[in-house]
């Protein structure tokens, strides 16, 4: 597995000190004027912002700050109000979806969109771009598209290794459990090589285990020189991996900056991280920790626990509560 | 008793009828099936098929193969007019929309006005003159078991089921192809389908077009032995072919073949057998009633298929449409 707790983290990414819209050295995407109003509600209102190329950003907000929205309108999966943006050097503001795609920014979907009655490999199959096959001509003859059908496959049998799905290859998407659907869909989308990957919350119910193997395959991509963006929750993710962190709250950008600058900034943790957002609450100790700030019934239980628990094993660092 | 009706249900299995709705059900099943296109109006793709070839062929006097061509234009162009404005948004207004212009064709070719062109309410006879023509079959009667077809009977029926022959194998390699991915992928989410970079829009008019075209080819093996009648092509037709193509398979390429034959016999069976009771008064019925009672069978073995075998008889239980 790949260290990822001392993966390198980029620096200097930024011209002048980090705040909300601050330009960047070398950004891939640049958003400028985007709003989204949904009846009389303003779901995003972002005044300018630049997404760095080559490095891990991260996105993170409250539910209902906009995030999702801003993705769909940034992919053209719905239509901004106002705004436009610029991806590398294109405007893509009223291009439709799957040119977006094919300009090599490709999306995955925050409610996974497995296509249930495909196979797990011709999900795969279906993300290689550039396919002979797909044109209605050449489809009617075979031999014009088998050679590059190998060669897509065993790619995508590369991809499902990685991701833990390989012996799935030949199941129905359909009979994927919900973390394995969104590993499938974060494959798939790497099925289309991009420059620019954008996952909105890639980890939301994947096992601790394949989560640490996942992150380094994300570290592995910026090796690769891809760029990602994702929107996530959980923020020893977003700790661990992420060069770069914007905070998103009510549609606007409210904090921008390096991870750890922006997660110690007392604003963003009053309005979205809470007073304990560094604590692993997997852990007794952890549990114990958040609790005897509220609840002193529950600081009792937790602590009896410790206790039975340490005198099974002798230790209860490293043990998973059940709680 | 008379027992004729199991010779004539038998018929069926051959019948030019049988060939024609198994190709429109073909069609019908590249779009719902496999694209999940709701067309409620493949009976108006037929229309504009059969009237693209009666008209150029009986009025215009072209020849077999620019009437053909004719048909297969026609279909084209309307599967456009249908798609253009529908195809961007949610499957429900594709279905409303195709129903409503497969009724307006019907409508506008029975116009008294349009009497000279398209034969009003009578429609059109006589397209089988170029087809007959080129018949390489001596005149004579050719027996195929208990049935006996003349040389042009034969003739149709021999085009017809090379005409299926052939569309099967197009439908099944072009399902096969990384095209065929594509439009099963539209099926399950056609967002997802755009993430990766494909033009959705456009594959789901192509398989709107296909569906048309095979629909148009149908309708002629179905107007060159008898003749073409615009009541044929209404909403009825339409349920018709869904049926069949359910109960065969809608996602399969022999299902919709296998439905039209099982459909046609067992329609001409409960036929006979109707007919038989009711003559005998051995049912309280009259021979009036006796037609729509035949379509309610029709209704409720629909009703059966859906409920306890969604996947058809050939399709695949997981990928039925109506499954749980
Ligand atoms: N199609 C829509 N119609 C109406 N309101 C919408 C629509 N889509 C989103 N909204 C609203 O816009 C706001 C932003 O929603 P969005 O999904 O972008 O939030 P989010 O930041 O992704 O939240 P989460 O972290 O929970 O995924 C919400 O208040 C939501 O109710
Ligand atoms: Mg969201």
């Amino acid at each position: 597995m790949p260290d990822t707790t001392n993966a390198a983290k980029a620096t200097g990414l930024q011209i002048g000190d980090p705040a909300p819209g601050v330009k960047k050295v070398d950004p891939i995407l640049v958003a400028d004027n985007v709003t989204r109003n949904f009846g009389g509600m303003t779901a995003v209102d972002v005044a300018h912002v630049e997404i760095p190329r080559g490095v891990i950003t991260a996105l993170i907000g409250p539910n209902g700050a906009g995030k999702t929205t801003f993705f769909n309108l940034l992919t053209g999966f719905d239509k901004p109000n106002t705004g436009q943006w610029i991806y590398d050097g294109r405007n893509l503001a009223g291009v439709p979806a799957y040119k977006v795609s094919r300009l090599g920014m490709v999306r995955t979907f925050q409610l996974t969109k497995a296509l249930s009655m495909l196979s797990v490999l011709e999900n795969m199959r279906l993300g290689a771009t550039k396919q002979t096959g797909e044109r209605f001509f050449s489809a009617l003859i075979t031999a014009l598209w088998r050679k590059q059908e190998k060669e897509i496959t065993e790619r995508a049998m590369e991809l499902l290794a990685r991701f833990k799905l390989d012996t799935k290859a030949d199941d129905y998407a359909a009979s994927l459990s919900g973390g394995q659907r969104k590993l499938l869909e974060m494959a798939r989308a790497l099925m289309t090589s991009p420059q620019l990957v954008m996952l909105d919350e890639p980890m939301a119910g994947v096992n601790p285990a394949l989560t640490q193997s996942l992150l380094g395959h994300i570290l592995d991509l910026k090796s690769t020189g891809m760029t990602v963006l994702f929107v996530e929750h959980d923020m020893h993710m977003v700790r661990t991996i992420a060069d770069w962190v914007i905070v998103m709250a009510e549609g606007k950008i409210v904090a921008e900056g390096y991870p750890d600058a922006v997660m110690d900034d007392p604003a963003v943790i009053d309005a979205y991280l809470g007073a304990h957002h560094d604590t692993d609450l997997g852990t007794l100790t952890g549990q114990l920790e958040v609790a005897i700030d509220d609840d002193d019934s529950l600081v009792q239980q937790i602590t009896d626990e410790i206790a039975a628990e340490s005198a099974n094993t002798g230790s209860t660092d490293d043990r998973k509560g059940t709680a | 008793m008379d027992f004729n009706f199991i010779i004539l249900a038998i018929g069926q299995i051959l019948a030019p009828q049988t060939i024609a709705f198994a190709l429109a059900a073909l069609g019908l099943a590249v779009c719902f099936g496999f694209t999940g296109l709701v067309n409620f109006g493949q009976a108006g793709f037929m229309a504009v098929g059969g009237y693209g070839f009666a008209i150029t062929s009986v009025k215009l006097g072209w020849p077999l193969w620019a009437s053909i061509l004719a048909a297969i234009v026609a279909a084209v162009i309307f599967a456009f007019i249908l798609g253009i404005p529908t195809l961007r948004l949610r499957s429900d207004y594709l279905a409303i929309v195709t129903i409503a212009a497969a009724e307006i064709v019907r409508y506008t070719v029975k116009t008294p006005t349009l009497n000279p062109v398209t034969g009003g309410t009578d429609g059109i006879n006589g397209s089988s003159v170029a087809f007959d023509a080129i018949n390489p079959i001596p005149p004579g009667r050719y027996g195929i078991g208990i049935l006996t077809y003349n040389q042009d009977d034969l003739w149709v029926i021999i085009v017809g089921w090379v005409t299926v022959a052939v569309a099967a194998l197009f439908v099944w390699q072009l399902m096969r192809s990384p095209w065929g991915r594509i439009v099963r992928g539209i099926r399950e989410d056609e967002d997802a389908v755009r993430a990766l970079g494909k033009n959705v829009y456009w594959y789901k008019m192509q398989a709107l077009i296909i569906g048309g075209v095979l629909a148009a080819l149908a309708v002629i093996i179905n107007i060159v032995p008898t003749s073409l009648q615009p009541d044929n092509y209404g909403t009825q037709t339409t349920f018709f072919l869904f049926t069949i193509m359910l109960l065969g398979g809608a996602t399969t390429v022999l299902g919709p073949i296998l439905g039209s034959i099982i459909f046609w016999v067992v329609l001409s069976l409960s036929d006979g057998i109707l007919s038989l009771l009711v003559s005998n008064h051995l049912i309280p019925i009259t021979q009036v009633q006796q037609g729509p009672v035949r379509f309610i069978l029709v209704g409720i073995a629909l009703m059966l298929i859906i409920v306890f075998r969604p996947q058809g008889i050939l399709g695949n239980k997981r990928e039925a449409h109506f499954g749980a």
